[in-house]
Formats: structure tokens, sequence, C-alpha cells
């Protein structure tokens, strides 16, 4: 290795200076980015400068670390190290498709045909915000690889697991694209888990095409050191549905930022996830649905759970156009706090300029019910079971929200060993 | 008669009827030149003949202001201000200011009047003119009419003084109860709290001051009529209720202004002050002009509101009915310091037309076992733009704290926009906080029963309206609930059809 490079956003574009001609893709867009990302810097780290979507979340502890950028195929970090971490990967019987630190990895993948990669395919999309999203324009000045996912029209593709495995000092930005023409189907499990303290900042666009189905989990079990700052864009067609669900149970700081579009007639959208937090974990999920065509349907439930010194954020806006007639939003943000020095902050939202709409949203914060308890343990359960089963039971109304049988019992399988962790 | 001058009187019912307070007085004014600087505080402070304590504190005010930006995260949307071009002193002449009824200027009297406030000590508000008999059953108000910058009339002080009530204006509660207003003026809204809070701390000139002492329950409703009159000027009134350990007092808010194609600037400041076991209740119809149809003219509504539960289970309750103003930007808010301290904002907002409110509370909960309750009514039509925006803070010592929010919006025509924007953040477990929120439309079925009811649409939109609002208005005191009503319809006119 060189020199090390410099901390924060400078370390950043000063390996953009060194990669820049190497990089897949239309540098101008990538110059673009740069120049965005120059001028935005991390959320919370330049003092007196405060922006409304990062209200609660601040990169600041970013600004002083340093990570190394891995670039061209991963196949020589396969190690023990990285076996044993896949080994934490829900095992579905389905095609996987490895990332390390920002590559993709041929030896642990067994891709579906129609599977294609960024580093030689690069197309940067056209729903992304590069020049709004500090860290997409991070993303797009550096990413050199990604899933592309294109699942011809009237295609059953059944189910795919994309993992990514990131490894200590590392910094990995990957690029993906889901596409699913008209009428296709596919279900998607997006596992994020590694090691150490790294960046995994990953921007995954979206499309559902006419009446296809796309149902995306993502499972976030980052390592405690972790950054883990995800960005989803999402199309939606004329009776298409967008279905997903997101898991949040690892990292130090971790965001899910997921912008949605109905673009046209009864499109489907559906935001649903849960937050596990302990220690001193931060966790946010951000949302942003704009309903822009009639009789759009979007539904949205996201569960905190939260102990210890752990902080949630929720954010979450449902924009209605003028022409979004007929649009039936429903949003619902819930957290349960478990000790006296856990915080959660709720800004669910509505922007509403049709007049012929169904919208609501509801938000509650609490302790556990103390009548719940009381009859637990009247019928003589202890308090601590009693308590972790009110838990359960809160977490399993998030996960009924997960209709693919397959993938639920993933994503319930993973909360099991969250529990196992707790009682360790 | 003919057809077309029917019509025109038609129309010109309909547009009058739409603001029936945008008359104008003519009177001979006071004025300040235009502009801001600390000349032009000095001035004012040495109208007032204000004591230096006073000056030293505007000043520090003016210093802070010109330091700050206004403010631009609410969603609303107004060619930029120009400060340099109001004046910000307009006063009636024939001062000094007089100290009875019979030596107001009867042309001020008249105006009062015509707006269905009498400054008579027998008056009581909206537009209600009972018989002799039925007079003296009524619980009477008492009023301080403040015109422009200064007030003119305050009425049956005589008989708050015996119950140990002080309701004056604040220029001359600083003259005559220095200490009081020294203790707590700007402790609940300090002078640089936003930048239109500074800005009335720097020029404010009038407003009225109430102060219920230990253990009394105030005789009657107090009011304060506020009335923009002079062209080009801003009203920057500041008023100061405090309620001492044990007290109540319920405190009532109207305000008008001339129809003008100028907009002009309001920017009050309110603090309120409560000691243990003390209520009060602060209702506010707020009715300045909104402008006119095209969204022509109107008032700047920008104003800072805020009260300080300090004792243990003190309340403080913030009832509003917002139709005027072509753009209101106002968070009546509740520092729940105390102990079981309890706070409770209920809120109508009506948008027509273009007008925009951005317009919601904040609860911010320090004290164990606080409580709130908000409850918000937004109904936007025609083109206009009606937010909530709002905040609840569970700090880590709220112990128990308990808040319970709920915001409807109802949107009549497909032109406007209706938002919310909460924000909920908790620090402590054992507090519960719940929060509701629905968009909707009026439903064509209820509109159906009404209809095959023999009621025309309008009447029949206004009492939907009407009842979507019950929560709020159920809150109001009597005379005011009446009038509210009477608002919501009016703000209407011409919103269905």
């Amino acid at each position: 290795m060189t020199a090390p490079l410099p901390s924060g956003a400078a370390g950043f574009l000063a390996r953009y200076a060194a990669l820049r001609d190497v990089l897949p893709g239309d540098p101008a867009l990538r110059d673009a980015a740069a120049d965005a990302f120059r001028t935005g810097g991390f959320p919370g780290a330049t003092r007196g400068r405060r922006s409304e979507a990062w209200k609660y979340t601040s990169l600041r502890p970013l600004a002083d670390l340093r990570f190394q950028s891995q670039l061209g195929d991963a196949s020589l970090l396969a190690d023990d190290a990285i076996t044993a971490l896949l080994a934490r990967v829900p095992t579905l019987d389905a095609p996987r498709i490895v990332f390390v630190d920002g590559a993709y990895h041929a030896e642990l993948s067994t891709p579906p045909a129609w599977f294609a990669r960024f580093a030689e395919q690069p197309d940067f999309g056209t729903l992304t915000w590069p020049d709004r999203e500090p860290l997409v324009a991070l993303n797009t000045m550096l990413a050199a690889d990604g899933a592309l996912l294109h699942v011809p029209e009237d295609t059953d593709a059944g189910v795919v697991e994309l993992v990514h495995v990131s490894t200590d000092g590392a910094a990995a930005h990957p690029r993906h694209c889901i596409r699913l023409g008209a009428n296709a189907r596919l279900t998607v499990l997006d596992v994020a888990i590694g090691s150490g303290s790294y960046l995994h900042n990953p921007v995954t666009e979206v499309h559902v095409g006419a009446g296809a189905t796309l149902t995306h989990a993502r499972l976030q079990d980052e390592a405690p050191g972790a950054f883990h700052l995800a960005t989803t864009y999402a199309g939606i067609a004329g009776d298409a549905t967008y279905d997903s669900f997101t898991l949040t149970l690892g990292g130090r700081v971790a965001r899910n930022e997921v912008h949605t579009l109905l673009a046209a007639p009864r499109a489907t959208a559906h935001l649903n996830g849960a937050q596990l937090l302990t220690g001193s974990q931060h966790a946010d999920f951000t949302s942003v649905v704009r309903h822009e065509a009639p009789s759009c349907v979007s539904r949205q439930t996201v569960k905190n759970v939260l102990n210890d010194h752990a902080r949630g954020v929720f954010q979450g806006r449902i924009e209605v156009a003028r022409v979004a007639q007929k649009t039936d939003g429903y949003q619902m943000n819930q957290a349960l706090l478990l000790s006296p020095d856990a915080e959660i902050d709720s800004k669910p939202e509505l922007e509403i300029f049709a007049d012929d709409v169904k919208c609501s949203h509801g938000a509650t914060v609490g302790e556990l019910d103390v009548e719940q308890l009381f009859y637990l343990r009247s019928r003589g359960i202890p308090d601590a079971e009693a308590r972790a089963i009110l838990v359960r039971a809160f977490l399993a109304e998030a996960l009924d929200a997960v209709t693919q049988e397959t993938v639920r019992a993933a994503l319930e399988a993973s909360v099991e060993r969250w529990w196992e962790r707790q009682a360790a | 008669m003919p057809a077309v001058t029917e019509t025109l009187d038609t129309v010109q019912s309909v547009t009058q009827s739409g603001y029936k307070w945008g008359f104008e007085t003519d009177i001979e004014m006071d004025l300040a030149p235009k502009g801001l600087n600390e000349d032009i505080i000095r001035l004012i402070s040495e109208r007032k003949r204000e004591p230096a304590w006073l000056l030293e504190w505007r000043l520090q005010a003016y210093a802070a202001w010109l330091k700050m930006e206004e403010p631009h995260w609410a969603r609303v949307d107004h060619p930029k201000i120009d400060y340099q071009d109001l004046h910000y002193y307009a006063a009636p002449k024939k001062k000094p200011g007089p100290r009875s009824l019979d030596e107001v200027d009867p042309e001020l009297l008249r105006t009062y009047e015509k707006l269905g406030i009498p400054l008579k000590e027998r008056a009581i508000l909206a537009g209600v003119d009972p018989g002799e008999a039925e007079e003296a059953a009524r619980t009477p108000v008492a009023v301080d009419a403040v015109f422009d910058s200064v007030s003119v009339a305050t009425t049956f002080r005589e008989t708050l003084r015996k119950a140990g009530v002080i309701f004056c204006p604040i220029s001359e509660a600083v003259h005559d109860y220095p200490d009081l207003v020294r203790q707590y003026l700007g402790t609940v809204v300090p002078v640089a709290d936003n930048f239109y809070a500074a800005l009335n701390s720097a020029v404010f000139t009038d407003g009225s001051f109430v102060f219920i002492p230990k253990g009394v329950r105030c005789p009657m409703e107090l009011s304060t009529y506020f009335r923009i009159n002079a062209r080009s000027t801003g009203q920057f009134e500041r008023t100061l209720i405090i309620a001492e350990e044990g007290s109540y007092v319920s405190y009532l808010e109207g305000c008008t202004a001339p129809m003008r194609d100028e907009n002009q600037l309001h920017a009050a400041v309110v603090e309120l002050v409560a000691l243990d076991d003390a209520q009060i209740k602060y209702s506010t119809v707020q009715n300045w002009y909104p402008g006119d149809a095209e969204g022509r003219g109107g008032i700047y509504n920008f104003v800072t509101k805020r009260g300080a539960c300090r004792g243990a289970r003190s309340k403080i309750s913030w009832t509003q009915v917002e139709t005027g103003s072509a753009i209101t930007w106002k968070y009546p808010s509740c520092v729940l310091q105390g102990e079981d301290s309890v706070g409770e904002f209920y809120s109508v907002a009506v948008t027509n037309n273009h007008q925009q409110a951005d317009t919601g509370t904040k609860m911010i909960h320090l004290g164990r076992g606080s409580r709130s309750t908000i409850v918000s009514k937004g109904i936007s039509a025609g083109h206009s733009n009606n937010t909530y925006r709002g905040l609840v803070r569970i700090a880590p010592q709220a112990a128990g704290a308990r808040n319970f929010t709920q915001c409807d919006s109802l949107l009549i025509g497909d032109q406007c926009g209706a938002h919310t924007v909460p924000y909920i953040e908790s620090r402590n477990r054992t507090a519960k906080v719940e929060h509701e929120a629905t968009t909707s439309k009026i439903a064509e079925d209820q509109l159906f029963y009404c209809r095959q009811r023999g009621l025309t649409e309008e009447d029949a939109v206004g009492l939907i309206v009407n009842g979507f609002c019950k929560d709020v208005l159920k809150e109001l005191p009597m005379e005011f609930a009446v009038e509210a009503q009477k608002l919501l319809a009016v703000s209407l006119e011409g919103s269905v059809g």
C-alpha cells in the first residue's frame, strides 16, 4: 500500500483522484458526483451546517476514520474468515451472489443466468439523486462493481440471495440494479455482514415493470463497528408491487434510506421493517413514498426495539401529487423502549396535494404494557421471560408483513440468533 | 331589476361578506418614520417613557436580530420582506392615553362598535345585542383594545383591581408594576429565541399584561382585541400573563385588519407563566385579513406563543381558531416543567383561496408525570396550503409523561394541499406517546345525506366542517364558539360548487 489516505471526506476524494481513470462508466457523471460530495460532505460532519434530512443522524464519527477501497476482483480475499462469516448467512435453496468489500466474488457465488456485473456493464441508472444525497454522490464517485439483476418479462425468477461481506478497514460502495420486466417475479434476500470497522455504502436502483412483483427482503447483520448506509431508489410501474422488508440488527451507525416512486396507476409499495438495537447502536430508517399516479397503494409498518443506550430513528414521508387521486397511504411507526437510556426519534410526514385520498399515519412510543406483563406474571411466568414473550410478540407482528415463507423463516432465524446473542 | 345589476349586487354582497371587518378608520395618527435602527427603538422607548433597563433589553434583542436569519423551514412562501419599509410605531393621536372610556376618541369607539366589540363596561363579545335584563345575567368580559401600536382602552379595570387582578396595557405595567414585568418578561420567550421574537422584543409597542395573584379565580373572562389600521405598519404586540399559585384565568384574543392589497406584518410574542396549581386558558380567534381571492394582500402572522407550566400540577391550555391571515406561522407551545403539569393544544386552522398556514405546537415534557393533549384540525380549500407542524419531546427526567396527538386534515377541492409534519422524540421509556393523523375529503354520502334533507351544498359543507371541528370548538368559551362557527362558514365561502 502507498502512503495512508487522509481521513473523512478528503480521504474518499483523494481515493477518487487516484482511481478516476480506471473506474468503469461515465467519468463525467462521476466528476459531477465528486463535486456534489465535495460540497456536501458527510451530513453532520461540518459544524453549523444542518440538514433536515439528517436531523437525527450524524455521520460525524465517519469524518475521523480512514478506509481502503478494494478494486477489481475479490477472489484473492477468500479466506477462512470470510467463510466463517458466510456461515451466518441464512441458507436458502437458491442461487447466491457474493460480493466482498464491494467487488464480485465468483468463487463463492452461484449466480443465476441473468446475473451481470456493474464492473462489466456500468450504468448509473435514472432514478438516483447524487446531487441531493451526499452518500449517493460518494457511491457514484467510487462505485466499482455491483449486481445487475435483470429478469425478463413474464418470468418467475424465484429466489436469489445477494450477500455483501465487508472486512475490517474497508470502504465498499457497491452499485446494484434490480430490474423486472412486465409481469416478472423475483424475491431477493439482500444480506449484509462483515467484521471489524468498515463502511458499507450500497446504492440500489429498482425498476418493477408493469404487473411485476419484487419481494425485496434485507437482512442487515453488520459487525458492531460498521457504518451501514444503504440507499435504495425504487420506481414502480402500473399494477406492479414492490414489497420490501428491512431487518436491522447490526452496525454502529446505520441508515436505510428508501425512495419509492409510484409512477403509474395501481402500483403498490410496502416499506416495512424492524430495528433491534442494543449497546450504543444508532439506526435510522428513512423513507419517502411519492404517489405520482392515481389509485396507488403504499403501506408501511416499522417497529423499533431499543435497549441499553440505543437510538432509533424513523423518518417517513408520504407525498401525494395533484394527479394522485384515490391514493391509499398508511404508515405506522412503533417503538418499544426497554431501557432508561434508549431513545427514539420519529417523524412521520404527510404531504398531500390531492383531495380524494385516504392517508393516515400513526406513531406510538412506550415501554412494555404493564397490564400485559401483569397478566403473564399472574400465570406464573418469571419477569424476564414474560418480557421476552411480549417483545417477541411485538416483533412477530412486524415480521408477519413478509409473505414469502422461506424468506420470513430466514429472518425469523436471524432474530432468534439475535436473542441468543443478547442472552449470552 | 336588470339581471346585470342583480348579478353585480350579488357579487358585491358575496365579496363583502367575505371579510366584513375590512373597513379602514380615518383617524389622525402619530407615525414614526419608516425603517428600523437603534434610533427608532430609542424613539419607541422614549414615546412610552420606558425605564432604562427596558431600552437596554430592546437594544440587546435588536443586536441579536441583526445576526439572525429569517426561518425558512416552514412550508410558506412569500416575497422577501423589507424590514426597512415599515413604520414601527403608529398610534392614534390625542395622547396622553385616556384614563377613562369617556376620554377615548369617539372615532375609535365607533370602530370597535363596528367590529362587534363595544367598549362599554357592560360589553360582551360577539355581535349579539341582548336586552337589559338578559345583559345583567351575563358574565361580563373585560376588554383591552389595542389599535395599531397602542392600547386605547381597557374596560372593567376597577372591578378587576378589587379582586386583585391586574389587567392593563403592558406599556402601563412597565411603569406601574416594573418589578413584576422585569421578573417575567423574556423568561419564557428569550429575546433571541427566534427571528420574529427578537424583532418583536426590539420594537414591541403594546399588548396586555395580566397578573392573577395567588389563589384568585379571575372573576371574568379577559379579552384583548387587536386591530391593525394604519398603512405600512407592522403590529408587534407583547402579551404577558402570570398566574400565581392556585389561580385561574381565561383569556381571549381576537384580531382584524382592513382589506388592503399590501401585505402587513404582525409579529407578536405571548408569554404565559403558570405556577403551582395555576391554570391559564388562552383562546384565540385569529381573523386577520386573509387577502383577496387572488391572494393579494393580507396579514403575515408570524407569532411566537409559549407557556411555561413552572409549577406542579399547573395547566396551560391553548385553543385557537385560525381563519385569517395570508400566511400563518404560529406554534403555541407548552414547556411542562412542573411535576404532573398539563399542556393542551386545540386548533382549527382553515385556509382558503391562496392562504398559507404552517401551524402547530410544541410540548416539551420535563416534569415527571406531565401530560399533554394535541388535537389539530386542518381544513384546506381553494389554492391554499395548510400544514400541521408539531413537536413532542420527552426529556430523560420526564418519567411517566404522557402525550396524545390527533391531527386530522380535510381537503376541499383538488388545488389545495394538506400536510402533517410531527416530530416525536422520547428519551424516557416510562413515557407513552401516541400520534394519529388522517387526511381525507368530505365524504360523498355525508354530503348527500345533508343535501337530500334540503340543505344547500354550502350549508351542508359548513355543517360537516363544524362537526369535523367539534372537538376543538367545544373548548372555546361560549361567545367565542358562536363567533368561530360563523367564521368557519365565512372562510369557506365560495369553496364549493
